[in-house]
């Protein structure tokens, strides 16, 4: 990979001097910035298809329903479902979970249910399901870490049960970086017929995804976390239940027939897609895809992989900076969470933009984690493709220069 | 002009790192936790009014260095003021941090504060305190 001329596909990182200086940005889990044929394609579509689809059978609604179409089937194959159908346009990973929350699980969750989280979910796929729980008189339970920062699979194996209807589970911690093994999570769970859904926000972007091999039922991601723009995510249902999941949003579009008293419905994935969707979004996501698939996957994440190593080195070289995560780079994505020895973690962050570093300062939206690692809040670098070993010299060099501030 | 030499100055470092105000006050009337969820800052200001008077204030909680150097400059501020020139203050304060015309001398240490203007990342920081305070007069 050569990175130089990646960057140079990225106008914000060539173009934008935060305080005068170089902009190393190491906020990826949070967003990622957009390569200039993702921009380009932006406009693309509002100069040359625009109009609304499925409605009308003019040129350009031809136009943009075949390219709505094209963006599913896209996606059913970088994600290697099986149906087109199974793959629904949300907003993001929150809506995408929220969506599974409403429908499947209010439909099914019952009263003594048990739903199972790990300790580390982002608090979309927390709050949902405290809502169902709520909603139902079920009982939310928790798999914690390792002493490695690693999900216990043996406190796993102990929690499930046949009371348990549904795994919820990040495939990739947005904080620790941790790779969950969702494959053997998975096989596990249906032995107990019960349905797993995987947060993919942070693995989707950084590693090859196939949900063939997972074999989960419900899967989410966000197109922004992956080149894309913002306001476009994925909802994966599996094939097999897709009828058995009543519509979340009602309205335009999702219909068969409206009588004054009742209405049908149209298949999947219609049925899920209420109201003129984010048809732009949809469009611009596949040329991210594109992008990325050019690149190839596997490859972003091998360069992540040696990011990742070089920075547990070079942060771990520093004595006043602590970690958290594990203290190897296999099965780990690249984020590295940790704090400064008595600072806080927005003033270390305030002190690295001086320099240019783009960080996250706070709980990454996963309070419970915080308090079972027993930090208010960390400081979070998050590596993508664009990303080179001088961004990170410069984080550290950066750190140095807090410890100067806060002796 | 944005400058961390303001932001970090020697008096925010001193409150942050050895405020006297720090503590629990054992016959406080008044209790108030304030935080800044999207960020962690949390403090909980205790008040020992006596009528209108504060007779004694002081916090407890943990935040970064401006959310904490804040609470403490604020207490010296309003301690032994009565509730309407404390809210008076107060509201000199926000206006500091606003970029308004404001008596600077008026507001004690607490006009150090007046770099975190050029910081708008941080500015919810330095008012955490000052709006909590608002809340329980």
């Amino acid at each position: 990979m050569d990175i130089e001329k990646i960057k140079k596909d990225f106008p914000i990182l060539l173009s934008v001097k935060p305080h005068g200086k170089r902009l190393s940005y190491l906020d990826n889990a949070a967003t990622t910035q957009k390569p200039i044929e993702v921009i380009k394609t932006m406009d693309k579509y509002y100069e040359e298809l625009n109009a609304n689809v499925y409605r009308s059978p003019h040129y350009l609604s031809v136009l943009s329903t075949q390219a709505y179409e094209e963006a599913r089937e896209r996606v059913k194959k970088f994600i290697n479902a099986k149906r087109q159908e199974s793959i629904i346009f949300t907003r993001n990973t929150t809506e995408s979970i929220n969506f599974i929350a409403y429908t499947w699980g209010m439909k099914h969750i019952k009263e003594g249910d048990e739903i199972l989280l790990t300790i580390a979910e982002h608090h979309s796929n927390i709050l949902p399901w405290q809502m169902v729980a709520d909603a139902k008189g079920a009982k939310l339970k928790y798999v914690y870490l390792d002493e490695n920062f690693r999900l216990s699979m043996k406190d796993f194996k102990e929690k499930i049960s046949e009371k348990v209807k549904l795994v919820a589970v990040q495939h990739m911690s947005n904080v620790l970086g941790i790779i969950n093994p969702v494959e053997e999570i998975t096989e596990i769970v249906h032995k107990y017929g019960a349905k797993v859904l995987v947060d993919g926000a942070q693995s989707v972007p950084h590693m090859k995804v196939d949900l063939q091999k997972i074999n989960c039922d419900f899967f989410a991601f966000s197109g922004h976390k992956m080149l894309g723009p913002m306001g476009i995510g994925v909802l994966y249902i599996k094939e097999d239940i897709l009828e058995d999941i009543p519509p979340f949003l009602r309205g335009g579009e999702m219909i068969d027939e409206v009588y004054e008293d009742h209405s049908t419905f149209a298949p999947p994935p219609l049925k899920f897609e209420a109201g003129t969707p984010n048809v732009e979004g949809a469009y611009v996501l596949v040329s991210a895809i594109d992008y990325l698939e050019e690149i190839g996957v596997d490859n972003i994440y091998d360069h992540e992989t040696k990011l990742l190593k070089y920075g547990l080195k070079k942060i771990g070289e520093l004595d006043f900076v602590k970690m958290y995560g594990p203290k190897d780079a296999k099965d780990r994505g690249g984020i590295i969470s940790f704090n400064v020895e008595g600072v806080h973690p927005h003033d270390v962050a305030t002190i690295l933009d001086e320099e240019g570093v783009a960080v996250r300062s706070g709980h990454h939206c996963c309070q419970p984690l915080m308090r079972y690692l027993g930090v208010p809040a960390t400081v979070r670098a998050s590596f993508y493709l664009y990303n080179d070993f001088e961004d990170i010299d410069v984080l550290v060099e950066g750190l140095k220069k807090v410890r100067k501030w806060f002796k | 002009m944005r400058d961390l030499n303001q932001l970090y100055s020697e008096v925010i470092m001193e409150h942050y790192e050895n405020s006297p105000h720090r503590k629990e006050l054992k016959d406080a009337t008044h209790k108030e936790r304030g935080h800044n969820p999207l960020c962690g800052d949390d403090i909980t200001l205790y008040l020992k009014m006596n009528g209108d008077i504060i007779e004694d204030a002081s916090f407890t909680g943990h935040g970064c260095a401006i959310s904490q150097a804040s609470t403490s400059m604020m207490i010296d501020l309003i301690k032994g003021k009565d509730k309407k020139e404390a809210l008076r203050l107060v509201q000199e304060f926000i206006d500091m941090i606003y970029k308004k015309d404001v008596n600077l001398d008026e507001l004690g240490d607490a006009q150090v504060l007046q770099g975190v203007s050029d910081f708008p990342a941080r500015i919810k920081c330095a008012l955490l305190a000052w709006k909590t305070l608002q809340e329980m007069l």
